[in-house]
C-alpha cells in the first residue's frame, strides 16, 4: 500500500508552462445551497476538452484575470466528457467575483493539479466516505465513480455533516445515490422546523455507523480541518488504522505546482504532495496548532 | 555553463591585466553582473569595467549590523556577502509570467516567455554556488519547471570568487558550502595582493582563460592563494550543529524558543529577501483601465508576511511564533524532505539583515539544549 497515489506526471507541455491557463465557458450555472453554487465549466479548445482528464480529488485553478486565482477540486463525473464541475462557495474576493458572471462568460482554468482518493483501493472493502459543509464536493467524483462499479466495492456509506438542513450540498441527488447502493446517513449542528434527522457533529455517524468491519474499511473524509480531526479520532477508536483513512486538506495554493511556497504543511505541499492523504503521512503534523 | 572539464591548470593573472575580462565577456555577449557600491552596502548590479569594483572597501558585519570599512590595500574582492545575492538576476523580484487578454472570443492567456540577457556572475563565494544548486533542485528538478528561472540560469557564465577572509557573521564550515569554490562555477578566482590564481571547470572558463593573459601560476602563488584560502576558514568563529537538524526541529515544535524567538522577532520578512536560497512568491494581477489586458505578476514574498498562509478567510499561521517556526524549519528541517539538501548555505545574511540581530545558529543551540 502506497502513502498517497501520487499526482500524476504532467503532460510535457503542461510541465514546461505551469502557468498556461486554458479558455473555459460558463455552461452552468446551479445554485445549490445559501452563498454555494455549481458551475459547469466547458473547454473552448476542443483538443484541450477531449484531452482533459482528472482523477476523483484532483483540483483546478480557476483564474478571473484582474480578480485572481482559486484552488477548486473537480466535483464532477470523471467520465463527464462535455464539461467539468466545480461547486464553488463564497468566501473572497475571487469567488465574489465569479458569483457576479454569467452563463457564456469566460475565465482560465489550469489543471488538473494534485493527488486523488485510493479509489483501486477500495475494491473490495467497504467505504466509508465523511463529509462536512462544501466537502462534500470533492468526494462528489469519488462517489460517482464508486457508485458506477457498485458491484466491485463493499458496503458505501456517506456520513455528512452540515450546519443546519437547508445547508445539506447535493441534497437532492442523495434519493439517485441510495438507489445505487449507497447509504446516505446526514446530520446537521442546528436543526430547523421539519428536521427529523440526527442533530450534531458528523462523528457521532460514525460512532453510531452499524455494519461497520474496521478490518477491512477504507475511509475517505473532507471538511473543515477541525471536523477531520475528530473524524480520525473516532475513526481510530473505532479500530481504523491510520493506513485506512484517507484526508484531503487545504492550504493557500497559489501556484498550484509546489514553486510558491503558500500551501506548505510541514514537509508537505498541499498542492502536489496532496490534497489527498493517508493519515498517517499526516499524524505528526496535523494536531500542530499553526503549522 | 558548459561542459565540465577535468585536469584543469592553475593560471597566474596580473592585476593590470585583469581588468580585460570586461571586455572579453562583453564581446562573449554576457551583461556583467558583479559586486558594487550602492547606499553603503556592496550590492550586485550591472558593472562595466574594473572600476565599478569596490577596490579598497571591506564589510564589517555582525548580527544586526552592516558596515563598510576602508581597506589598507587595493583588493576588488576583499569582503563578503551583502545584502544582495544572485537570486535577484535567476529568480528576479519581480517577474511576469503570464498575460490575458480580453477578445471577442472570451478571455485569451499565454505565458510571457521573456528573452533575458546572458549574465555573466563576477564574484561569486563558495555559498552561494551552494545556493544556486539548491534553488536548481527547488526550480528545476521537480515535475513542474521554472521556465523564468530556467532561461536565465543555463544561459549565465559563473566567476567565482574564493574568500580570503571571513566574517562574524559566516557559517558556511558548519554547512559543508564553503568558503572554498569546488564545483558549480566556469572560472574560479583567488585574489593575491599583485594578481589572481585562476582555476577553469568547463570549456567556456578554460576559453576565457585563454584569452586573458595569463602565466603559469609559481608554486609561491599557489602556496599564497592557499593561504589566503585557509585564512577564511580560520576566521570563521560561528558553528552551527546540524547533526541529526531535521528531527530535532521536527521533534521539537512545541518548545518554548519559539516563544522567546517570537519576542523578539519582526516578522519584518527582512531574513526570507537577503537569504539567498528562499523562494516563495505571490502572483499579482496588474490590470488596464479597461480591464481588457491583465498581466500576472511574480512577487517574492515571504513566510513572514501575515497573509502569506491565508485560507478561507483566515491565517494558518497567524502568530510569530508560527511564521518563525515555519521559516527555521523549513530552511532547516522540511526542506531535506523537499529537495534533498538543507535550505541554508551558512552565508550569515538572515544574521546580519535582522534588524534585531536574530542568530539561527543561536536559536538551533537554544533547542538542542546547548548553552547559548
Amino acid at each position: 500500500m502506497s502513502t498517497s497515489p501520487a499526482a500524476p506526471t504532467p503532460p510535457a507541455h503542461a510541465a514546461a508552462h505551469p502557468w498556461l491557463a486554458q479558455t473555459v465557458t460558463i455552461r452552468e450555472i446551479r445554485p445549490e445551497v445559501e452563498g454555494v453554487a455549481t458551475y459547469g465549466l466547458e473547454f473552448q479548445d476542443e483538443a484541450v476538452r477531449a484531452a482533459y482528464r482528472f482523477a476523483p480529488g484532483q483540483f483546478n485553478m480557476l483564474y478571473l484575470p484582474g480578480a485572481g486565482e482559486i484552488a477548486i477540486s473537480v466535483s464532477d463525473d470523471p467520465e463527464n466528457r462535455s464539461s467539468c464541475a466545480h461547486t464553488i462557495r463564497v468566501v473572497g474576493n475571487v469567488t465574489r467575483t465569479l458569483a457576479a458572471m454569467q452563463v457564456g462568460e469566460t475565465l482560465g482554468l489550469r489543471g488538473p493539479f494534485g493527488t486523488s482518493w485510493p479509489l483501486s483501493e477500495c475494491i473490495g472493502r467497504d467505504v466509508v466516505l465523511v463529509a462536512g459543509g462544501i466537502g462534500l464536493a470533492p468526494l462528489r467524483p469519488a462517489i460517482y465513480t464508486l457508485l458506477r462499479d457498485r458491484r466491485q466495492f463493499g458496503r458505501i456509506n456517506l456520513l455528512f455533516g452540515a450546519r443546519s438542513p437547508d445547508t445539506l450540498l447535493y441534497a437532492d441527488q442523495f434519493d439517485d445515490w441510495s438507489q445505487q447502493g449507497m447509504i446516505v446517513h446526514t446530520t446537521v449542528d442546528r436543526s430547523a422546523p421539519g428536521w427529523m434527522g440526527s442533530v450534531g457533529a458528523v462523528t457521532i455517524l460514525l460512532e453510531r455507523l452499524h455494519s461497520f468491519d474496521p478490518r477491512n474499511t477504507v475511509l475517505l473524509c473532507c471538511g473543515p480541518e477541525v471536523m477531520m480531526k475528530f473524524t480520525v479520532m473516532t475513526a481510530l477508536h473505532r479500530g481504523l488504522s491510520p493506513e485506512q483513512i484517507w484526508v484531503s486538506m487545504e492550504r493557500n495554493m497559489q501556484c498550484a505546482v509546489g514553486l510558491c511556497g503558500h500551501c506548505q504543511l510541514g514537509p508537505e505541499f498541499i498542492c502536489k504532495d496532496g490534497p489527498v492523504f493517508r493519515y498517517d503521512r499526516l499524524a505528526p503534523i496535523m494536531d500542530v496548532e499553526g503549522l | 555553463m558548459t561542459a565540465t572539464i577535468s585536469n584543469t591548470q592553475e593560471r597566474f593573472l596580473s592585476k593590470p591585466t585583469f581588468a580585460r575580462i570586461f571586455e572579453i565577456l562583453q564581446r562573449r555577449g554576457y551583461q556583467v553582473i558583479g559586486p558594487t557600491l550602492d547606499q553603503e552596502a556592496i550590492v550586485y548590479d550591472r558593472i562595466d569595467s574594473i572600476e565599478d569594483l569596490p577596490r579598497g572597501w571591506t564589510d564589517e558585519q555582525e548580527p544586526g549590523r552592516y558596515r563598510l570599512e576602508k581597506r589598507d590595500d587595493d583588493s576588488l574582492f576583499g569582503y563578503v556577502v551583502g545584502p544582495h545575492s544572485w537570486k535577484r538576476f535567476l529568480f528576479p523580484p519581480t517577474a511576469k509570467l503570464a498575460e490575458a487578454n480580453k477578445t471577442e472570443a472570451g478571455w485569451q492567456f499565454q505565458t510571457s516567455d521573456d528573452d533575458p540577457p546572458n549574465y555573466a556572475f563576477l564574484g561569486v563565494r563558495a555559498c552561494e554556488l551552494a545556493a544556486m544548486r539548491i534553488q536548481d533542485r527547488v526550480f528545476l528538478a521537480g515535475p513542474y519547471v521554472d521556465a523564468n528561472y530556467q532561461r536565465r540560469r543555463t544561459s549565465a557564465l559563473v566567476i567565482a570568487v574564493n574568500c580570503t577572509q571571513a566574517a562574524s557573521t559566516c557559517f558556511c564550515t558548519s554547512m559543508g558550502s564553503g568558503p572554498a569554490c569546488t564545483s558549480g562555477f566556469d572560472l574560479a578566482l583567488t585574489e593575491l595582493p599583485d594578481g589572481f590564481v585562476l582555476e577553469a571547470a568547463t570549456s567556456e572558463g578554460e576559453e576565457i582563460l585563454a584569452e586573458l593573459e595569463t602565466a603559469e601560476a609559481s608554486i609561491e602563488q599557489l602556496q599564497s592563494a592557499q593561504v589566503a584560502r585557509q585564512r577564511a576558514v580560520d576566521q570563521i568563529e560561528r558553528h552551527l550543529d546540524t547533526t541529526d537538524i531535521r528531527d530535532l526541529l521536527l521533534s521539537n515544535l512545541e518548545h518554548p524558543r519559539w516563544d522567546d524567538v517570537a519576542e523578539r522577532c519582526l516578522s519584518c520578512t527582512n531574513c526570507t529577501m537577503v537569504c539567498p536560497t528562499c523562494f516563495c512568491s505571490s502572483v499579482e494581477e496588474v490590470s488596464d483601465l479597461a480591464h481588457e489586458r491583465v498581466e500576472r505578476v511574480r512577487h517574492w514574498d515571504s513566510c513572514f508576511n501575515i497573509d502569506f498562509s491565508y485560507v478561507n478567510g483566515g491565517n494558518a499561521r497567524d502568530d510569530i511564533r508560527s511564521r518563525y517556526r515555519q521559516w527555521l524549519t523549513h530552511k532547516l528541517s522540511s526542506w531535506h524532505d523537499q529537495f534533498g539538501t538543507s535550505g541554508c548555505v551558512g552565508c550569515g545574511r538572515c544574521l546580519t539583515w535582522c534588524p534585531v540581530g536574530i542568530d539561527l545558529t543561536e536559536e538551533v543551540a537554544a533547542i538542542r539544549g546547548d548553552t547559548s
